[in-house]
């Protein structure tokens, strides 16, 4: 077992959230037409807020520390934030798209140590790129902050989510990732905006795109054993806690409301009501989540998938219950391995419609992450 | 012998977990956990105090060590530590701003890594 996996494993035992996602606004300078926040602010944290939050993170244990937005650099305190964050000796990891960063903010980033930078970029073609972020310019701004950081010396990470009018660019962009000298991460999910509005599902890739890109090995490593047939499960894949959310990990809005995972909006408290390790300890909706074991889920038990499956019990809270299914990653599962899962076969499919059987009413991209490319050298 | 001084590097993010420390350098990713000792000394490094001091005042009170040995393995400990970017380390005392601020407590055996 792996240092990292050794320190995930102690702090689950010990019941401490060693990851935390934290929004600082929804704000935002783009306005991508996949994002599933809602950009206006209705009531951000303060400063003095933030800065209590993460006493009380700290406390708490949290080690790992995401700070997202909306923009981050909208806040005209950011640096303040992240100093704060470091101080309290977070590991600091940035989500931004860049296009407010030039050398003086990529010094000032990499002098308060920020770990790693994640940017958005979701094509190599300005028309397309753009075309999402609704941003005129934004491509050439969004790489031109990628080389500051880079100049700086910081670690960046392009992210890449893969859309239907963007994923034909996808090898282009892993390209211009490793030119940039930044590693890569793509990812073809697509969530209900937060409110549960299901619109922006339609953006999604088409399924039967999917094994092209489950058959590439810069993305899945080997294609022959990615899309293997599932093992059979075992009574130890059935006693499986479903994913770190609530359990290691939590994300809190800009406004203060603690959920399990950024991509599982159950609310589960606030920090302007309670104190977090409060939220953490004692929330029914935690606890709830805690709760769940792999042969609880009364359909993806009896599934041959369960044990490789990337299930998402977030999305699969938003399709309806936490114990369901998530049912695209039961596609995902059925175009990888041509193996229909449990979850489809219930809801009548076919051989002979030679597809994931309901397209017509496909839900969201779960929270899928295709092996990542090596990291780049900083 | 010139007197040592240590200082947490301000590019290193750290947690207590349980009864160890987790330590997590922002140069190179690299992830260590410390020794109960190695945890003392990380936790007194405050740039100001000479490494002799710090084994006196806390290595050798805690862990029943005669202070000769515990400096001569202090200093190699801290210089390893150095190597990796983890721990400041002069002859003259560091200015706080160079090192980071206090950290939590820690312990158990190392310094161990891996590169996640």
């Amino acid at each position: 077992m792996s240092l990292m996996a050794k320190i995930h494993s102690k702090a689950l035992a010990l019941g401490i959230p060693l990851q935390a996602h934290l929004d600082i606004t929804y704000r935002c300078n783009e306005r991508c037409e996949h994002c599933y926040l809602e950009h206006d602010d209705k009531g951000e944290m303060t400063f003095e807020e933030i800065s209590g939050l993460f006493a009380q993170l700290a406390d708490a244990g949290v080690f790992f520390l995401t700070l997202s937005g909306g923009e981050v650099l909208l806040r005209r305190d950011f640096f303040d934030i992240v100093a704060r964050a470091r101080a309290l000796l977070f590991n600091v990891k940035l989500k931004t798209n860049a296009v407010l960063i030039r050398a003086p903010e990529a010094q000032r980033l990499r002098a308060l140590g920020v770990e790693q930078v994640n940017v958005s970029v979701y094509s190599h073609r300005p028309e397309i790129h753009d075309a999402i972020t609704k941003l005129p310019g934004s491509l050439r701004r969004t790489l031109d902050g990628i080389r500051a950081l880079r100049a700086a010396g910081l670690k960046v990470a392009v992210a890449n989510v893969m859309m239907r009018s963007n994923f034909p660019d996808q090898r282009a962009v892993a390209a211009l990732a490793r030119e940039l000298g930044a590693s890569y991460l793509t990812d073809p999910t697509v969530s209900p905006m937060m409110d549960g509005d299901r619109g922006v599902l339609s953006l999604r890739i088409p399924g039967q795109a999917l094994p092209e890109l489950f058959q590439d090995p810069d993305l899945v490593g080997d294609p022959a054993e990615f899309c293997a047939p599932p093992p059979p499960v075992s009574d130890g894949d059935l006693n499986c806690l479903p994913c770190s959310a609530g359990h290691t990990a939590c994300y809190i809005s800009p406004y203060g409301d603690v959920y399990p995972c950024v991509q599982f909006p159950l609310p589960s408290g606030n920090i302007r009501r309670q104190k977090f390790l409060d939220i953490w300890k004692n929330s029914p909706q935690l606890a709830e989540v805690r709760s769940i074991r792999t042969r609880d889920l009364p359909v993806c038990s009896g599934c041959s998938h369960v044990a490789s499956c990337t299930r998402c019990p977030g999305q699969a809270w938003m399709e309806g219950s936490m114990r369901g299914p998530s049912s695209a990653d039961c596609e995902k599962s059925f175009y990888r391995t041509g193996i229909p899962s449990a979850n489809m076969l219930a809801r009548g499919w076919r051989p002979e419609t030679n597809d994931a059987f309901w397209s017509d009413e496909r839900q969201g991209v779960g929270l899928v992450q295709i092996a990542p490319l090596p990291q780049a050298a900083a | 012998m010139n007197p040592l001084y240590i200082a947490r590097s301000p590019a290193v993010a750290a947690r207590r977990l349980g009864d160890e420390m987790v330590i997590m350098s922002a140069v190179d990713s690299t992830l260590y956990t410390l020794s109960d000792v190695g945890a003392v000394l990380w936790q007194a490094a405050d740039g100001r105090t000479p490494l002799a001091e710090i084994v006196r005042r806390h290595v050798c009170r805690e862990f029943a060590v005669d202070q000769e040995t515990a400096l001569r393995d202090a200093e190699e400990f801290v210089r390893a530590l150095a190597e990796r970017g983890i721990l400041l380390v002069s002859g003259e005392p560091i200015n706080s701003s160079a090192a980071a601020e206090p950290a939590a407590r820690a312990a158990t055996a190392g310094p161990r890594e891996e590169t996640p």
